[in-house]
């Protein structure tokens, strides 16, 4: 059964007047692939990743979203999170006063409770994320500071996948997790993700650049174009991209029209 | 020239002069005679001057209020019981409607060097301590709620401590009001004189439990000789009914240390008015302050930090959480005078907004006369941050779960601070069982966790 099942997906900003942003995307993802989604600014694929999250800032007007059997669109973001979706942010927000430890370990514990496990004490959960600070290489003083509060923008894509490790998601949503970082940020964010991977899960990786996609190796492309995947591809596509431009991909969609 | 206010209250809503107990020493008397010399002239505050413009106390004027005594006051024992700290205090002087019972309190084995007693006992056994010091710092004119209450003086607390003592437990002043058939007044009186050196932590609490009026019209006199330590928090759970009016007027030598925790947390009307004066070269004063109110209530702290001299740092941290109609008023004064060079001062106030029908008044006012200082000041207000609300939503966060976990936290940084392990803990389950917050999103040992937290 595939992991993730997105029908004729349209959705629009949820404010009056608010512009059509997906416009019809069809998507199927199965457990233990990784599909890259690329495209212009404006094309949508942001958009993608926070609908499939549950932003309330968004309206889903026609298609379907069928994720681990179930209608994805039916559930709370709390809901989808529990069930295993995660979303690593483009613009991690700061959340002073809200300590990282806290906030961390009461999302563990909702997930946890929610798959009927029992709930982690203070010193447990701080083994289980004491691995997972070395993977990202992050300053354990981190846990202790509130929410992404003073961090640098490459910090906040490390916390981004930091959590991610914590919360082992099956289907991780990474939004253009590479925008704003340095090489070597880079390379310890984008290691990391992919360490992540296993047979039973699944990334879905937003990005406009073809290096991160040199760690985290994608089975699928997809090139979004107005709301839409025009192109399918495997990971050379991501490379022919990097190379010619969107452009190359428009003149290609219109030849084969 | 003297504002006149509601002249056609008469004094004797506040009980004619006679029911006072006579006597006491000359200078006493004096100082009484003041401050109703001082009240009669002015009365009571109107909106109509700048100190009060946010808080309307015409409800207290308007109020008939007797003397408070314990009699009758039943209930008073179970209070004391639930609110005292047993043996996590060094001390614990409990009072019933201002007036200090020795059988409820328990007084402990202090170390030499260290007194607690009650004011009316300090005045007729050792009236020469009180002399100098009682009515030096609180003025008369400071206020009319400071005259009023000196107009009254007769019980409360003397707390002394002698040089370089030092104490590890806290003292506990606990003020328990039980409301009568009729609106009653206490005016309880705090005076703490620290010598050099000397340390210690000091707890006012003010609790008043049930429903129906009452008034307590508080003044905690703090000085602090060179280099003493003094740790004081001020925890009000007053009933929802009662007035709460407060002046801490606190004096600090060279180097002194002093930290202030404030939490309102009960009645329906408080004013709380924190004068901190740093007379001292390398004078420190920290000030924290917590509210968390709900519908009807209102409170309104304002402080002076007043930097007298040179090298003194001061801090100060505000946060208040608003829910239902409530209403609060922060006005944060630092004045730095000609002399004070090198003032460090730093002054946060912060409000979380749990309704659209609260209001927050956030006034900081900077009076800066010496050339070579650091001033900041800073103020948010706001409600929960839905962005900031949807991120913990996406970790699996229920959304009311993400606002209350918000709340708590951010209620919690002022609570993390308090050192009084007892202040603290009972602050943290008040706010953990106002918020609703489920039991599996409570820390509820914040220190133990934060502990562990520092051991990765």
């Amino acid at each position: 059964m595939p992991l993730l099942e997105i029908k004729n997906l349209h959705a629009r900003v949820a404010a009056p007047g608010g512009r059509d942003i997906l416009m019809g995307v069809n998507l199927t993802i199965n457990p233990g692939e990784v599909h890259a989604i690329m495209g212009k600014n404006g094309s949508g694929k942001s958009t993608l990743a926070q609908v499939l999250a549950g932003r309330e800032a968004y309206q889903v007007t026609a298609g379907t979203v069928t994720y681990k059997g179930h209608d994805l669109l039916e559930q709370s973001a709390e809901e989808r999170a529990r069930e295993g979706v995660f979303l690593a942010f483009q613009y991690p927000v700061e959340i002073p006063g809200v300590s990282t430890s806290y906030f961390l370990k009461a999302a563990v514990n909702a997930v946890r409770k929610h798959r009927g496990q029992p709930e982690l004490e203070s010193v447990d959960f701080l083994k289980l994320v004491r691995d997972k600070m070395q993977l990202l290489k992050m300053d354990p003083s981190f846990m202790n500071r509130a929410i992404n509060e003073g961090f640098s923008g490459g910090e906040k894509k490390r916390n981004e996948i930091f959590q991610m490790a914590v919360m082992d998601p099956s289907l991780a949503l990474m939004d253009e997790t590479d925008s704003g970082l340095d090489v070597d940020a880079l390379k310890t964010v984008a290691e990391g993700a992919a360490s992540l991977r296993h047979k039973d899960n699944a990334i879905l990786v937003v990005t406009h650049y073809e290096r991160l996609l040199q760690y985290i190796v994608p089975d699928f492309v997809h090139i979004m174009r107005e709301g839409k995947i025009i192109m399918t591809g495997g990971k050379d596509l991501a490379i022919k991209v990097d190379s010619q431009g969107y452009d190359w991909v428009d003149q290609e969609v219109k030849r084969s029209a | 020239m003297t504002q006149l206010a509601d002249k056609s209250i008469p004094m004797t809503n506040f009980a004619p002069h006679e029911e006072l107990a006579a006597g006491g020493p000359e200078w006493l008397e004096l100082l009484r005679a003041a401050g109703l010399d001082r009240f009669n002239a002015v009365g009571f505050p109107t909106i109509r001057q700048e100190n009060w413009r946010h808080t309307n106390v015409a409800a207290i004027a308007r109020t008939a209020f007797k003397l408070a005594t314990p009699e009758g006051a039943n209930s008073a024992a179970e209070t004391a019981g639930r609110f005292g700290f047993g043996k996590d205090a060094a001390c614990e002087l409990v009072f019933v409607n201002g007036q200090f019972m020795p059988r409820l309190s328990r007084l402990g084995r202090l170390p030499r060097g260290v007194r607690a007693m009650g004011l009316a006992e300090a005045i007729d056994t050792d009236p020469d301590s009180l002399e100098n010091e009682l009515g030096r710092y609180a003025q008369v004119d400071a206020n009319p709620f400071v005259a009023l209450n000196s107009g009254y003086v007769r019980d409360g607390a003397f707390i002394h401590l002698s040089r370089g003592v030092s104490l590890l437990q806290p003292i506990h002043l606990l003020f328990v009001s039980v409301p009568s058939w009729e609106p009653a007044v206490s005016h309880p009186r705090v005076l703490i004189v620290a010598e050099e050196g000397a340390q210690a932590s000091i707890v006012e609490s003010y609790v008043g439990e049930g429903r129906g009026i009452y008034f307590t019209n508080a003044v905690t006199e703090i000085v602090l000789a060179d280099d003493a330590n003094i740790d004081h928090c001020k925890v009000q759970q007053e009933n929802l009914d009662a007035f709460h009016v407060a002046t801490m007027q606190v004096e600090l030598g060279r180097k002194a240390k002093f930290v202030s925790h404030s939490a309102s947390l009960g009645s329906k009307l408080t004013r709380n008015d924190l004068n901190v004066c740093l007379s001292g070269d390398g004078a420190d004063a920290t000030l924290n302050g917590l509210v968390l109110i709900g519908d009807a209530q209102h409170v309104d702290n304002h402080t002076l930090l007043d930097h007298a001299r040179p090298n003194c740092p001061s801090h100060e941290l505000y946060k208040h959480v608003l829910g239902g109609k409530s209403s609060g008023v922060f006005k944060g004064k630092i004045l730095v005078r000609q002399a004070a060079q090198k003032t460090d001062s730093k002054q946060t106030s912060k409000c979380l907004m749990l309704s659209d029908d609260a209001v927050m008044t956030s006034m900081p006012a900077l009076e800066i006369y010496a050339d070579d200082v650091k001033c900041t000041h800073g103020s948010t207000t706001g409600p929960v941050d839905e962005d900031q609300v949807f991120y913990l939503r996406s970790r699996g966060v229920g959304v009311e779960a993400a606002r209350h976990l918000m709340t708590y936290a951010f209620a919690a940084d002022i609570t993390r601070r308090i050192r009084v392990e007892p202040v603290r803990r009972r602050l943290e389950e008040y706010m953990a069982a106002q918020h609703g917050l489920p039991l599996d999103l409570r820390i509820t040992d914040l220190a133990s966790h934060d502990e562990a937290v520092r051991q990765l």
